[in-house]
């Protein structure tokens, strides 16, 4: 560990990091973050290490522990330097093999090699992955590289060397500057010019002056953020450090959400070796600049990645927003000027500062510089992480990258903003994604989740589903949001029950503006969009519930029933076995018959069924 | 510093950061509120006060209990949208409180005979929140409080236990809006009051109502002319 | 069950007793008995002079703090969008129905607890059945009963 106690001690620190690292050594990147954790990776870990210590490996290979490579489904995944060999789901089992093929014999373990699910073509290398080939890695760059827990894996990629560059070459006005003119968006939803909050902030009066980060990355299906904070949290810090050099404030604050405990974990011992390293804390490289960071908990309330929400958590209090203005760049966190920004926004700041602002603002559109990151989910063959430049339309991001809808299914719509957010159907497809365009179409960017759904999809249900999400996390604080949210979930189970009514639409609707406008804060503002959007676009579907009481898609319970087609079913009896009600009956190799009395539309059945036999009627 | 803002056609002149509502009360304009008492913070939940606001070129919707106005602000308070959204607000209380009276005047001024919402409740509550903040802000005790969130969302005490923070001084059953809360004789223990928010007792006085020895008091007499002697400290050194 | 009031004291004394971080307090406290009890709440609002009141309403509103005592496994349905969209209510049902408990409450021999938690971040994998740090993905009605007798075999 080497304290750096001045600018130049830290490119002597990369200089010496690199210098010792073995240019001979094979290196296994082996994911450990929460996606290739829940399935057994850490397992994988300790096969590895036990079969490198028995066959006396410990000089040629080494095993990296990284954090999020962004392909979730695929893992546990582990990439095999220096070709980048990436293999997907690697079992404890496989690792004799894959340790063989190191051995100079060039061969590769085939198996373990993604395979595209449409051509049966293998793919070899990461770069050359549908998935990757696309995209433009920014922020994400180094999460799925570097091992999160070692400081100096950090450094070695050219980690902290934008700080280093902030405090000895520019004033702050001047980082304020690079950053307005890099058209930095807020990325966590918001969409406001980060630059431009920053000077506002800076140039408010008093001497205290707080900096959050805010990692309360709520949006169901998104989890940009928990692989930023698993995979790179030392981005995240030293993009805090230079924001706080850049608007003169000495204490940050990262608001993590509880449910993300690995990356509590890793931001926690960023902070620690930040700190050791000179990096963080007191006389910063050596320059006098102060700054500390310290980590707060959420506790299970997504209305406190809003603003005014997450500061009064931060004070100890219940989550419940105020009114702005005033605004938390002049007025926040214990009424002193408060710049909060969303990790993935502070994840940017070091790359602006070390490429320059131009070669930032040179990816993008006009008005949405740079790149995002989205997830991908839902029904596309490939889902993850992706990070493209904005502006990329959405056909580009689910067709080409995602690889089109999976099981051979039909795009339905896709769901972009969280729960803030709206469907858009196909005819929205060819779409840019940048701030300004999503919104002219009512959507909206938000965190950057996109959520595929296909004909399996009902959009009456999706809107349903989000206003009982957003009531069960609104805060109950104003009139509108509260009372409104109520009134719009119980139209909604009636819809979705078979006791829908004529004008249920129109209620909707008008409960929908209504909060649009009046709301207190973002929550309750922008739950109206997803029922708007689904009713401006899809229609015909919550009419198809209100007045022929029927779920095309198969979702509302009471709105359809499971069907064996005698012509397709071949009495494998599978269904039968599986049947937790005994509603199928048949005798084996003949059509079997759902007794719909008895069935409670569990979807074990439908799911079962390798010859697709079971229909939606 | 006084300012100049136009508030339905009328030119005032105010301080900087006064509230929307209070510059209008100064024109003779009376904006209906719910939430908002002259003795606590503004706290923006009801929306009942929301007004239309043009500032820089940008109109909007604001709720003028807490909207600092600035130089050339021209509000309205009595269009069209904002007549709607009292009705809206009137309409979706008036649903979960068809039984409050003050709801039920409201609604019959405004012409509104029913909610015209499918879920109705039966609950008194309007949840302002005066008598929590009141309670915790003017009065310190903190007896009663907000819990649950969302539609959940109700005043009551810890564990809708009896208190031994109150001290039973009535104010929340004042300033209560919808008159749901109430003191009354404790049937069971002569001399102690009750207070009905749903049922809730005050603890059982620890002396036995013999306040001339009662340590507490003793204690509170003695923070009281503490209290006084520092303000009056105050004063007199501030005079010099 | 007597409450462990040293270590309640060791944690007061780590955050200095400071007012503004009651809810990591409080978070801290729940990981020793794995929920809340009422005196530990009321010792708390003693020796730190904040209104039982407002701890009362920080507990009831975030959600991550249970009153009632859990079970020794704790089942997180995660109702995402990707989740909900892979039939995480069918999994919720199938829960139900095997277990006989609902959303919040705890089987009577305590073995295990239910909840629903919106969003673990393992969107790629939906829909998630988390058992404590266990995720199990892809998780459809007809696997719920052999996930959950991996855990009742180790009674």
């Amino acid at each position: 560990m080497t304290r750096i106690t001045d600018i130049l001690g830290l490119e002597a620190l990369r200089e010496e990091i690199l210098k010792h690292r073995s240019k001979d050594r094979t290196i296994l990147r082996t994911c450990i973050s929460t996606g290739c954790k829940a399935q057994k990776s850490l397992k994988v870990v300790e096969a590895l290490k036990a079969a490198i210590k028995e066959q006396g490996l410990e000089e040629k290979v080494e095993i990296k522990k990284t954090g999020c490579h962004g392909f979730c489904e695929m893992g546990p995944i582990m990439v095999i330097e220096p070709e980048n060999i990436f293999y997907r789901k690697v079992k404890p089992r496989d690792v004799e093999e894959i340790l063989s093929t190191l051995n100079g014999s060039g061969g590769v373990v085939e198996r373990l090699l993604w395979k595209d699910p449409v051509t049966k073509e293998l793919t070899t290398y990461e770069r050359e992955l549908p998935l990757y080939k696309k995209q433009d890695k920014n922020v994400t760059y180094r999460s799925g590289k570097i091992d999160p827990a070692d400081i100096e894996d950090y450094i070695a990629s050219g980690g902290y060397s934008a700080l280093a560059k902030a405090l000895n070459s520019m004033k702050p006005s001047e980082v304020m500057d690079a950053v307005i003119a890099s058209g930095l968006r807020g990325r966590g939803g918001g969409g406001f010019s980060t630059g431009v909050k920053w000077r506002i902030c800076s140039s408010a009066p008093g001497d205290i002056k707080y900096i959050i980060a805010n990692g309360d990355e709520g949006d169901p299906g998104a989890f940009m953020d928990r692989s930023l904070m698993e995979g790179d949290p030392h981005s995240i810090v030293e993009g805090m450090v230079i924001t706080a050099y850049a608007i003169g404030a000495s204490q940050g604050f990262i608001y993590v959400r509880e449910e993300y405990p690995i990356a509590i974990e890793h931001l926690s011992l960023a902070i620690i070796k930040a700190e050791e390293y000179g990096l963080l804390g007191q006389d910063i490289m050596g320059t006098g600049f102060n700054f500390k960071v310290q980590i707060n908990k959420g506790a299970g309330a997504f209305v406190c990645g809003e603003e005014t929400s997450l500061m009064i958590s931060i004070e100890g209090r219940s989550g419940t927003p105020r009114s702005r203005p005033p605004y938390p760049a002049i007025e926040g966190l214990w009424g002193k000027p408060t710049i909060i920004n969303n990790v993935e926004t502070l994840g940017n700041v070091p790359i602006i500062i070390s490429k320059g602002d131009d070669a930032y603002a040179a990816l993008g559109t006009d008005g949405s510089k740079g790149t995002k990151v989205f997830s991908l989910v839902g029904k596309v063959q490939n889902t993850g992480l992706i990070e493209v430049e904005m502006g990329t339309t959405r056909r580009e991001i689910i067709f080409g990258i995602g690889g089109g809808i999976r099981n051979g299914k039909h795009f339905k719509a896709v769901q972009t903003g969280g729960a803030s957010g709206g469907c858009m159907p196909i005819a929205k497809v060819d779409m840019p994604v940048d701030y300004d365009s999503l919104r002219e179409a009512g959507a909206i960017m938000g965190s950057g989740g996109m959520i595929v759904m296909d004909e399996t999809s009902c959009m009456v249900d999706v809107a349903r589903y989000f206003i009982d999400f957003l009531m069960f996390e609104s805060c109950g604080k104003c009139v509108p949001c509260r009372e409104g949210l109520k009134q719009m979930h119980h139209i909604f189970e009636n819809i979705c029950e078979g006791h829908g009514e004529e004008g249920d639409i129109e209620t909707l609707t008008g409960l929908a503006r209504f909060m649009s406008t009046t709301s207190l804060c973002g929550l309750g503002s922008t739950a109206p969009n997803p029922v708007l959007s689904t009713i401006r676009h899809f229609r015909h579907e919550y009419e198809s519930h209100i007045y022929d009481r029927k779920c095309r898609a198969g979702v509302c319970k009471n709105l359809f029933d499971y069907l064996i087609d005698s012509e397709l079913c071949n009495g494998c009896g599978l269904c039968r076995v599986k049947c937790p009600e005994k509603a199928v009956a048949g005798e084996k190799k003949k059509p079997h018959i759902i007794d719909n009395s008895k069935c409670i539309k569990c979807g074990i059945c439908f799911n079962s069924c390798k010859f697709e036999a079971i229909l939606v009627k | 510093m006084k300012i100049q803002i136009i508030i339905d056609g009328h030119m005032v002149q105010v301080d900087r950061e006064t509230s929307v509502l209070h510059a209008a009360r100064k024109a003779g304009i009376v904006i209906p509120t719910l939430c908002y008492h002259e003795a606590l913070k503004p706290y923006g939940a009801c929306r009942l006060c929301m007004v239309e606001v043009v500032q820089n070129k940008q109109r909007r919707l604001v709720t003028s209990c807490n909207f600092p106005v600035e130089t050339g602000v021209e509000v309205f308070t009595d269009t069209d949208k904002v007549r709607q959204v009292r009705r809206n607000i009137v309409k979706l209380l008036l649903a979960r409180c068809p039984e409050v009276p003050m709801i039920q005047t409201m609604a019959r001024r405004m012409g509104i005979e029913t909610s015209g919402f499918k879920k109705k409740e039966l609950k008194n509550c309007i949840l302002c929140g005066l008598c929590v903040r009141f309670c915790e802000e003017v009065v310190g005790a903190a007896a009663i409080g907000l819990s649950n969130r969302g539609t959940e969302r109700e005043v009551t005490t810890p564990f809708k236990a009896s208190s031994n923070a109150c001290i039973g001084c009535g104010s929340c059953t004042y300033i209560c809006p919808a008159g749901c809360i109430e003191m009354v004789e404790d049937t069971k223990t002569p001399g102690m009051r009750k207070m009905n928010i749903g049922s809730l007792s005050l603890k059982i006085c620890p002396n036995d109502y013999k306040c001339e020895d009662c340590d507490i008091e003793q204690q509170f007499i003695e923070e009281t002319k503490n209290i006084i002697t520092q303000f009056r400290d105050k004063f007199s050194n501030s005079a010099d | 069950m007597t409450m462990d009031f040293q270590a309640i004291d060791q944690i007061l004394d780590k955050y200095g007793y400071r007012h503004t971080d009651i809810i990591g307090i409080l978070q801290d406290a729940q990981s020793i008995e794995n929920y809340l009890p009422e005196d530990s709440l009321h010792y708390i609002s003693e020796k730190m002079e904040i209104s039982l009141t407002r701890i009362f309403d920080i507990v009831t509103f975030y959600k991550a703090f249970s009153l009632m005592p859990r079970g020794k496994y704790i089942i997180r349905v995660c109702c995402g969008t990707a989740c909900h969209l892979g039939g995480a209510q069918q999994n919720l049902d199938q829960l139900n129905r095997l277990l006989q408990i609902k959303d919040g409450e705890t089987t009577d021999d305590r073995t295990f607890s239910l909840e629903t938690v919106n969003c673990l971040g393992a969107c790629a994998l939906a829909p998630v059945v988390a058992v404590d740090e266990d995720y199990h993905e892809a998780v459809n009605a007809g696997k719920i009963g052999k996930m959950l007798s991996n855990y009742q075999e180790e009674e």
